[in-house]
């Protein structure tokens, strides 16, 4: 049974019809390629998924059942968690603040309720540990580079226990040794049973993780392909519209 | 999954990110403390260069002056600290002891006093319900309507100084009535010989730092600071803790313009003008940056310290009182600079 289903969505801004009727399934732990050129309509989908937006038409199903993401915070109760390209973090806090964010632990004195630091800090670094990060619990997000500030956003969803992560390009903006690093994280996610939908402009990255890609252009999906029966120049005319669909 | 953490993966190892030292993180490396290590070599050289200084008078004077601004100047940090400014701390110091003093003197005329005291809670609650009322509507122009912190509180600075006007006809008013004397007593009386204003301004302070440091309030506090739309995705109620840190920073200053009230012994209409330059200079001087994210009680304390320290130091030292606002501006950039070299240097 698929994880999350979208089924004929569709979303307007006034006159423009960002995406129209794209319907496609993600299955438990599977790692989706959402790709597509700019204005594809990849962010929208992305911002519709984590309870930004609300679909103008359509449906949406999650573990089989018919529901409305209605924030971000409902998305989350559901178990769905979202990497943002722009990360979401605070510099001025640290890696441990940051990944609790929102979900403080805290214990109670009387009336009043204080931030449990320790154990806080003690999950961050179990966190990292399992994402096998050099990260630092209570380093400042600052300082870091942009694989410790990937991986800071990445263990930030894995502090519940999340079902389907969506991440809106993770290796736009870092070097190539973090890229691996990654792509690494994403590994470990699938090892645990995690869905993935892989939002990205970068074709290695693609094809080195993902089991399934599907396209986008000018809102509309127009190809739904396993990656075993694709390839970069297939995905590439597919994109650019060299090819109309496959 | 199990036997992957047997294999000889790479231990935790950090091999090219070494640690930040002790002094380049936390309150060692923040420009509070830089701006401490001036204040206390100020302190001494002011010491040795005027024997007027240290003397028990002089020092309860710096005290109960720098407490007069000092609780506001916490209330401006913490709006600071989430990226926004209040230019009106200082119409709201005089409206509220405006207030405060205007409820006082009518239960008095009205001969209304069921017990001792009454009056003076009663007019101190109506003036702090109209710091809080500022600030609320400060706060919801800003969180709610997005309205440019800047330009809204420049209104409310305006408005309320009008209001304080229009209530007094410009004409200065005073606590009356028989909680007079409780009312002398709670706001400009001694306890164990140390001013009571510098009391609350400690307890403040504790309180202040313990909820930046140890709550999850605070820690949204900082968050939207530093990035507010992460704190909106992460789950972080922005807007309410928006409107909460503008009526923390309007009742920060309506207690401190009760005490003012208090020391003077009246509440002129013109009171604490000019005073919301001062108090923004006092929490920058003390490290809260305008930019958002970083700031914190010690030091908005410290910068009040600092900005009285060489205000009263140039009065012992016979200088041109009109020195003293250039002085402080200079300090104001010096305390700035100081803060970019040392990020230059550290990253």
């Amino acid at each position: 049974m698929a994880l999350l289903e979208l089924h004929d969505v569709t979303k307007d801004f006034g006159a423009i019809r960002a995406l129209s009727d794209v319907s496609f399934s993600v299955g438990p732990g599977e790692i989706v390629g959402l790709m597509g050129d700019n204005g594809a309509g990849k962010s929208t989908l992305v911002k519709i998924m984590s309870g930004i937006y609300q679909p103008t038409a359509g449906t949406l199903r999650f573990g089989g059942e018919a529901t409305q993401i209605q924030s971000p915070a409902s998305a989350r109760k559901l178990g769905i968690e979202t990497v943002y390209q722009d990360l979401a973090l605070a510099d001025n806090l640290t890696a441990s603040a940051n990944i609790f964010l929102g979900r403080e632990l805290k214990f109670n004195i009387g009336p009043f309720r204080f931030l449990r630091h320790r154990a806080m800090n003690a999950r961050a670094v179990e966190l990292f540990a399992e994402l096998k990060s050099e990260t630092r619990a209570d380093d400042y997000v600052r300082q870091m580079s942009g694989g410790q500030r990937q991986a800071v956003a990445i263990a930030r969803t894995r502090l519940s226990d999340a079902k389907l992560i969506l991440m809106d390009e993770p290796t736009a903006a870092i070097s190539v040794r973090q890229v691996a690093e990654v792509l690494n994280l994403i590994h470990r996610l699938k090892d645990a049973g995690i869905s993935v939908i892989l939002i990205s402009h970068r074709m290695p990255d693609v094809f080195a993780v993902c089991e399934r890609v599907i396209v986008m252009r000018r809102g509309r999906k127009v190809a739904d392909k396993r990656i075993a029966d694709t390839s970069p120049e297939e995905v590439t005319a597919l994109i650019t519209g060299a090819l109309e669909t496959a | 999954m199990m036997t992957d953490t047997t294999q000889a993966s790479p231990p935790q190892g950090f091999s090219n990110v070494r640690r930040t030292r002790f002094w380049q993180r936390g309150f060692l490396a923040s420009q509070s403390a830089y701006v401490l290590a001036a204040l206390i070599v100020l302190i001494v050289f002011m010491s040795f260069a005027s024997p007027n200084f240290l003397t028990a008078g002089n020092v309860g004077n710096i005290v109960r002056n720098f407490s007069f601004i000092a609780i506001a100047t916490l209330g401006i940090t913490l709006v600071i600290i989430t990226g926004g400014i209040d230019l009106s701390v200082g119409s709201t110091i005089a409206l509220t002891a405006t207030v405060t003093s205007l409820t006082m003197a009518g239960l008095s005329q009205a001969a209304f006093h069921p017990f001792p005291g009454f009056a003076l809670i009663v007019s101190i609650a109506a003036g702090l319900a109209v710091a809080a009322l500022i600030g609320f509507g400060n706060g919801v122009a800003i969180a709610k309507l997005k309205l440019s912190p800047f330009v809204t509180t420049l209104g409310t600075l305006s408005i309320v100084r009008g209001l304080t006007y229009v209530a007094t006809y410009g004409r200065g008013t005073s606590p009356t009535g028989p909680d007079k004397d409780l009312f002398l007593a709670i706001t400009s009386g001694h306890v164990a010989g140390i001013p009571i204003g510098f009391i609350y301004l400690i307890l403040i302070a504790v309180i202040m730092w313990i909820v930046l440091n140890h709550t999850a309030w605070g820690r949204h506090v900082y968050a939207i600071g530093g990035n507010e739309a992460a704190g909106r995705l992460t789950g972080v109620p922005v807007d309410r803790v928006k409107i909460q840190v503008y009526v923390l920073c309007a009742l920060g200053a309506g207690i401190n313009g009760i005490i003012i009230s208090g020391w003077l012994g009246s509440a002129p209409a013109n009171l604490a003008t000019g005073y919301e330059l001062t108090i923004i200079a006092a929490a920058v001087i003390g490290g809260a940056n305008l930019a958002g994210g970083i700031g914190g009680a010690a030091g908005a304390i410290i910068g009040c310290v600092l900005i009285e320290v060489i205000r009263n130091g140039l009065v012992l030292a016979r200088v041109d009182p009109y020195w003293q606002q250039t002085l402080v501006g200079c300090i104001i950039v010096a305390a700035v600079l100081v803060d970019r070299f040392r990020s230059l240097r550290n990253g």
